[in-house]
């Protein structure tokens, strides 16, 4: 065990607690836009997947990488595209509610 | 300042951001701003690592790289942008899919690229973890995905001896990870790759469809935590703080939301909830009680004399496409006077939270959608109860029959209402599979067809009474 490996689960066990923390109140309506806006964020992987496609010396560390790199792409685009869209809703009740009033 | 530090200070900022997101995300105002600001960070982190250096070398293969992205942007962006709203959790279950595939994937080439030089165990571990936890929440995302998108049962599938099978194959999974751990055999960890999918398919498989939403925030957080590992494997922070926030508030929002059912996640996790049919399928039941049945222009009639009508919206709205015509139909009855709202119940559609998203892209104002304590008092005055498309969530089954299946899940109260009036296309249970004793009751009416017809029917009758 080194000293890398002691920071990075300092790293893991603050993060455990920041993360529940700091979604510790949020309303039953926002539980699939959070679910999906998480969804997204793991989809950091993408980093990880560049930097062993990156590192690949070998055909099959190529077609992984490759591979990888496809999937994490699909994971963060797909996961931010789709958590605007639904948040995107909530926005525009309000202009609305105006023109109902007025009517 | 060096390359590394710099690099390694923009992945400070992109897991800044992150928190920000989340806890922007986790109120109604910020939240669209969360989910940028997370994008951002996340585009800041992507360019940084093209320029960074690994074992002294810049990135090798970066064409390759651009190419990889590049696929995967054409097929996410239409996907996500034009994917229908009641697609939304199917999806949902794919994006994450993908993303503990990728998970998998990065521990698996790591462990080949290290395998040269034998690999600390505690090295080993990770990887396993990686490929284990990323696998899993592979194929059971994709498991999900095929019972939502209805191309398999919705019911939960079992066998005999399931949970010992399971429970088996769990137990080699464990035993081949610590022999790895041991000998460092590398054609081992296909052994487990294989297992760990296979696990990931016999963990959805006994969970009932109406459950799927809840398991998809389990696996959601799952990915979290084999990002996580492939942190650890790769020495990235960002990964390490990132898939460690995921799989942190995952767990925690996987809770939220069994409370939202009022059920434990055990519960639903083990139960094979909804197994049972208890329907029979047609109007009439074999003990003789019979519904009663009226037309759409029977219920304009009924609504033009009621001062008070609560709508309570469930998934057959959404499939029906019909939430605009339902608003149609309520933006006229307040204009003859009749006070009207919608009770939202916390996981009517097919996640917590679906059907405010969908009543909103009808441009359904905010404030007529009531939560359902309160709705739940407003409806002792109510004269009239539209459910259009919901079942499980006003079965009065959940309150009054211990030995049903969703027995203490909180309920709206439709009963209370003067009248209930089901729109219904048959007289199929709901998702959940159980009988609706409310159908019953003399007060209820039941209107047959496809939602959107009936109240397309009721928007000309009230125009025209």
């Amino acid at each position: 065990m080194g000293n890398a490996l002691l920071q990075y689960a300092t790293v893991l066990v603050l993060s455990i607690f920041a993360g529940i923390e700091i979604i510790a109140r949020v309303p039953s309506i926002l539980h699939t836009p959070l679910m999906s806006g998480s969804n997204a964020i793991h989809g950091v992987i993408l980093v990880g997947s560049m930097l062993i496609l990156g590192s690949a010396t070998t055909h099959p560390e190529e077609i992984l990488g490759f591979l990888a790199v496809i999937l994490a792409t699909l994971n963060v685009v797909g996961g931010f595209v789709v958590t605007d869209r639904m948040l995107e809703m909530f926005k525009a009740k309000k202009p609305v509610k105006k023109d109902e009033v007025a009517k | 300042m060096s390359r590394g530090t710099l690099i390694d200070l923009l992945y400070l900022v992109a897991a800044t951001t992150f928190l920000l997101a989340l806890k922007g995300l986790s109120s109604p105002k910020r939240a669209r701003v969360g989910n940028l600001t997370a994008a951002v960070g996340m585009l800041i982190a992507i360019v940084a690592t093209f320029f960074q250096h690994i074992d002294g070398h810049a990135l090798y293969h970066v064409p390759l790289m651009l190419l990889g992205m590049a696929i995967g942007l054409i097929v996410a962006v239409p996907v996500a942008r034009f994917v229908k709203m009641t697609a939304m959790p199917q999806l949902v279950a794919i994006f994450n899919g993908v993303g503990g595939g990728a998970a998998a994937l990065v521990s698996i080439t790591e462990f080949v690229h290290i395998h040269s030089t034998r690999p600390a165990t505690y090295v080993a571990l990770e990887v396993m973890l990686g490929v284990l936890i990323g696998t899993m929440s592979f194929s059971g995302s994709a498991v999900s995905f095929l019972k939502l998108q209805e191309l398999m049962t919705g019911r939960p599938v079992t066998y005999p001896g399931q949970q010992l099978l399971n429970g088996v194959i769990g137990v080699v999974t464990v035993g081949l990870i610590v022999t790895i751990l041991v000998n460092g055999s590398t054609a081992l960890l296909w052994v487990v790759l294989g297992l760990a999918f296979l696990l990931g398919i016999a963990f959805v498989l006994p969970i009932g469809g109406a459950d799927v939403p809840v398991l998809i925030s389990l696996l959601n957080s799952f990915t979290g935590l084999a990002v996580a590992a492939s942190g650890f494997t790769l020495g990235s922070n960002v990964l390490i703080v990132a898939g460690t926030l995921v799989g942190a508030s995952g767990i925690l929002l996987t809770r939220m939301m069994s409370a939202a059912m009022g059920r434990s996640l055990p519960n639903i996790l083990f139960s094979a909830f909804g197994s049972v049919v208890t329907a029979s399928g047609d109007a009439n039941r074999a003990d003789g009680r019979s519904v009663r049945s009226g037309s759409p222009e029977d219920v304009a009639v009924l609504m033009g004399f009621s001062s008070r009508v609560v709508i309570i919206p469930g998934y057959g709205l959404a499939v029906a496409q019909a939430q605009h015509v339902l608003r149609e139909l309520a933006d006229l009855l307040e204009g003859k006077g009749v006070e009207v709202f919608y009770a939202i119940h916390p996981v009517a559609g097919r996640m917590p939270g679906h059907m405010n998203v969908l009543l909103a892209e009808a441009n359904v104002p905010y404030e007529q959608l009531k939560e359902m304590d309160e709705a739940n008092s407003e409806l002792q005055t109510a004269d009239l109860a539209l459910v259009v498309g919901a079942n499980d969530t006003v079965n009065p089954a959940a309150v009054d029959d211990k030995a049903s299946p969703i027995y203490g899940m909180p309920i709206i109260h439709a009963d209370l209402a003067e009248n209930v009036i089901f729109l219904k296309r048959s007289m199929r249970p709901g998702f959940a599979g159980i009988e609706n004793e409310l159908l019953y009751n003399p007060k209820t009416m039941l209107v047959f067809g496809d939602a959107k017809d009936t109240l397309t029917k009721m928007v000309a009758a009230v125009k025209a009474g």
